[in-house]
């Protein structure tokens, strides 16, 4: 289940360091709706995912769903926003003014503008590097940060039951027919078998870890050290300036309208 | 009694060896009726390797998670009298003892090897610079001779039995505890993992107990065999070749592979002329991936006939593609290329491709035994999933009822009819989920790895019931490791060549 990452500038930074700019550029944007903070911010992430390092197919694939998600959000907001200002076009229930024109355009650039440097830094970062921060230069719990990572491991075994157990039901005669309430039986039916296959596997593993002394309340060690470095304070620094200058632009071009105003 | 630690070499961490004693010891897990272990007592010295045997039930894992510490506490269950690890409680014993259990897949800890072995060193708080050096030595130990950050998730089973078994290495543990380590391995993975272990008691000297049925694999790395009794306290203590003799016949009973008394063959009565059910052309069998919509193929340039009354197996190396192939001919997955037909007599009014025809037409046509039991089983009780079958082809409430007590009673289920078929043991479950499958007398059986991590008891009657089958008229198509079952069965093999990758198969 763990990506292949490609070594690049982005991939070596710390992970905590990622998950801070995603945090500062998101927090900064969700103060406001506007089409201009949320515009600047995108176009200065761009800038800064050409040094992302992951190859034009895998970017395409990771950030699908916010490329759909962001013109959706857009248009239903275009068609049913609250309306304001002249109005462009109408039909029945239906109004576009320059007011919800507007309003669309600041969702969908919002919702790019927030996914996709989120998307991108996850897509860089492997999971146990990113536990590792966790744990180490948070001080997460130990015990929570490294049961997620090894439940991760999981996943991917998961797939591989979902297959077999689609195959296991055509085998027994019930892999097909019965109409709706039929394909409703074959969804349900091997969902729990593999709720049950599942925990089985997680309290194995549980033991497994256990066995190698993990869960008991003595301090451990770390055999890969997570090390903040200049890189991660410049990353965070990055993430400050984009915010910066998104939300200064927009108050400059009197589009600001803070939210909890 | 063999001298301690006379296997021990200069080579390697030396490590105290563990002196283990139990005292009138027994436990009863939470909310059951009856005591898993009771009244043991027995002394292991330092540095002995002991092969704990015992009829299914008789508490050998009990015993040996309790030494290892991870049983639990007294919510979990009731401990009587003392189990002690050098004089103290197995329980407080942390980083002296490790273990390696049987599920190759269930015990990778993390997505890199390198950090996988790191991880029970972390755990004990071993310093960052003395643990890597461990990992590169244990690794080498176990000849896992992989890069550190090669991905855990690309190894064969054997491998990763090594992988865990170098993880408890790197923690430098006193003792060493295997329950069941090559159950779920293919030949080559348990020689690899049995020569790994004794490699690396020879370099630490460490006490060694160990849980297997397959005797004949541990026999001569073991002093000393201890029988559990199911009833309490050991059947048999001592000298391996002394208990081996005295108490092989009742071992062999309870389903223990004793290699001087092996299971016997069934007598077989072949019918005359076989048919052709099923032809397999230029066959290429393969899996489409998660996401992809094209297969990958595995294998191809399959030809092959099944024919009634015959058994054909598939054997081969890990990775060849002989599940993807079976599950091809089982009429599961689209063929990648070549053409798989039925004969007229198979498909009997039906388009000829297996793939082609619907659940329901499968099912008196070819039954699939999966080689995980739990992926078939679809309802809450074994009588409830055994009547699914004869339901979905309509038979009379009647004759489904009759059908389903005739393959509990052949099958010896019918103790079991009640009970949920995920809380059945390893035996249990197999035999199940073959009679899931013959509920609908299907005329081709088709079988993945059915021998799998069987007793021999299981192993006996399942290939008793199979010989019945075939002498009935019905093709059986089996992918198996198991040298005995192939001489006990098999009227041909299909060999499986080396693993290709031919890339993706045009749409």
């Amino acid at each position: 289940m763990t990506p292949s990452i490609r070594p690049s500038v982005v991939a070596r930074l710390n992970p905590v360091a990622k998950l801070a700019v995603a945090l500062i550029v998101s927090c900064a944007l969700l103060l406001s709706i506007d089409w201009v903070s949320a515009g600047v911010a995108l176009l200065l992430e761009a800038v800064l995912l050409a040094w992302c390092g992951l190859s034009a197919r895998h970017f395409w694939l990771r950030t699908a769903p916010v490329w759909i998600a962001a013109p959706m959000a857009s248009i239903t907001t275009i068609l049913y926003g609250e309306d304001s200002g002249a109005l462009l076009w109408q039909f029945g229930f239906i109004s576009v003014t320059e007011g919800s024109a507007q309003l669309g355009l600041a969702i969908g650039l919002r919702v790019l503008a927030i996914g996709l440097p989120g998307i991108v830094l996850l897509a860089t970062t492997d999971p146990t590097d990113l536990a590792d921060g966790l744990a180490q230069v948070l001080r997460l719990p130990a015990r929570f940060v490294l049961g997620g990572l090894a439940g991760l491991r999981l996943v991917g075994m998961f797939i591989d039951d979902w297959h077999s157990l689609g195959l296991a039901r055509r085998a027994r005669g019930v892999g097909d027919g019965g109409g709706l309430r039929g394909a409703a039986r074959r969804f349900f039916g091997p969902a729990f078998s593999l709720l049950v296959i599942s925990v089985r596997r997680g309290s194995k593993l549980a033991t497994a870890m256990e066995a190698r002394g993990f869960g008991s309340d003595e301090p451990r060690t770390w055999a890969r050290p997570s090390r903040v470095r200049a890189a991660d304070a410049a990353l965070v620094a990055i993430g400050f300036a984009i915010a910066g200058i998104a939300i200064g632009v927009a108050v400059w071009a009197e589009t600001w309208s803070f939210i909890l105003a | 009694m063999p001298a301690p630690s006379s296997h021990a070499s200069a080579r390697g961490p030396q490590i105290r060896p563990v002196q283990i004693e139990a005292r009138g010891w027994g436990w009863r897990h939470a909310g059951r009726h009856n005591q898993a272990v009771s009244r043991l007592d027995l002394r292991i010295e330092p540095g002995e390797r002991v092969l704990l045997l015992g009829a299914s039930g008789a508490g050998k894992s009990t015993l040996v998670h309790a030494l290892a510490g991870v049983l639990g506490d007294a919510e979990d269950g009731d401990e009587t009298g003392s189990l002690l690890i050098d004089g103290r409680r197995a329980a407080a014993a942390r980083g002296r003892v490790g273990l390696v259990l049987q599920d190759p897949d269930s015990q990778v800890v993390l997505a890199r090897v390198g950090d996988d072995v790191a991880f029970g060193c972390e755990n004990l708080a071993v310093p960052r610079a003395e643990i890597w050096p461990r990992v590169r030595r244990a690794l080498a130990e176990v000849g896992l001779n992989l890069p550190l950050d090669h991905p855990t998730s690309s190894l064969s089973g054997g491998q990763k039995q090594r992988l865990a078994l170098a993880g408890v290495l790197a923690m430098q543990p006193g003792l060493l505890l295997l329950d069941e380590p090559t159950a779920n391995l293919d030949p080559v993975g348990v020689i690899e993992v049995r020569d790994a272990v004794v490699r690396s008691l020879d370099h630490s000297g460490a006490t060694l107990v160990v849980i297997e049925h397959r005797v004949e694999v541990w026999q001569d790395v073991v002093d000393r065999v201890i029988v559990l009794d199911p009833t309490g306290g050991a059947l048999a203590d001592g000298p391996t070749r002394e208990i081996l003799a005295i108490q092989g016949e009742r071992l062999a009973q309870a389903g223990v592979w004793v290699p001087a008394l092996p299971p016997r063959f069934p007598v077989r009565h072949p019918i005359s002329n076989p048919q052709s059910l099923l032809r397999a052309e230029g066959l290429a069998v393969g899996r489409v991936p998660f996401g992809r919509r094209a297969a990958s193929v595995v294998a191809d340039g399959i030809t092959l006939s099944v024919d009634a009354g015959r058994a054909t197996v598939v054997t081969g190396p890990n990775g060849a593609g002989k599940s993807t192939l079976v599950l091809t001919l089982a009429g599961l997955l689209k063929p990648a290329g070549g053409t798989l037909r039925a004969s007229d007599s198979l498909a009997a009014g039906i388009p000829a491709e297996p793939h082609r025809w619907r659940s329901r037409q499968l099912l008196t046509r070819i039954g699939a035994v999966f080689q995980d039991p739990e992926h078939q089983f679809l309802a809450a009780t074994v009588r409830g999933d055994l009547t699914i079958g004869p339901h979905a082809l309509g038979l009379s409430p009647a004759e489904q009822t009759s059908r389903v007590d005739e393959l509990m009673h052949r099958l010896r289920l019918d103790y079991l009819a009640d009970a949920n078929p995920f809380t059945l043991s390893g035996g249990e479950k197999r035999r199940m989920s073959v009679a899931t499958v013959l509920a609908t007398r299907p005329r081709l059986l088709v079988l993945d790895e059915p021998t799998f991590g069987q007793d021999s008891r299981t192993w006996q009657e399942l290939v008793g019931l199979l010989a019945e089958l075939l002498d009935e008229g019905t093709a059986i198509v089996a992918v198996t490791h198991d040298a005995q079952f192939v001489s006990a069965l098999a009227d041909e093999e299909y060999r499986l060549g080396t693993p290709i990758t031919l890339g993706v198969a045009k749409p």
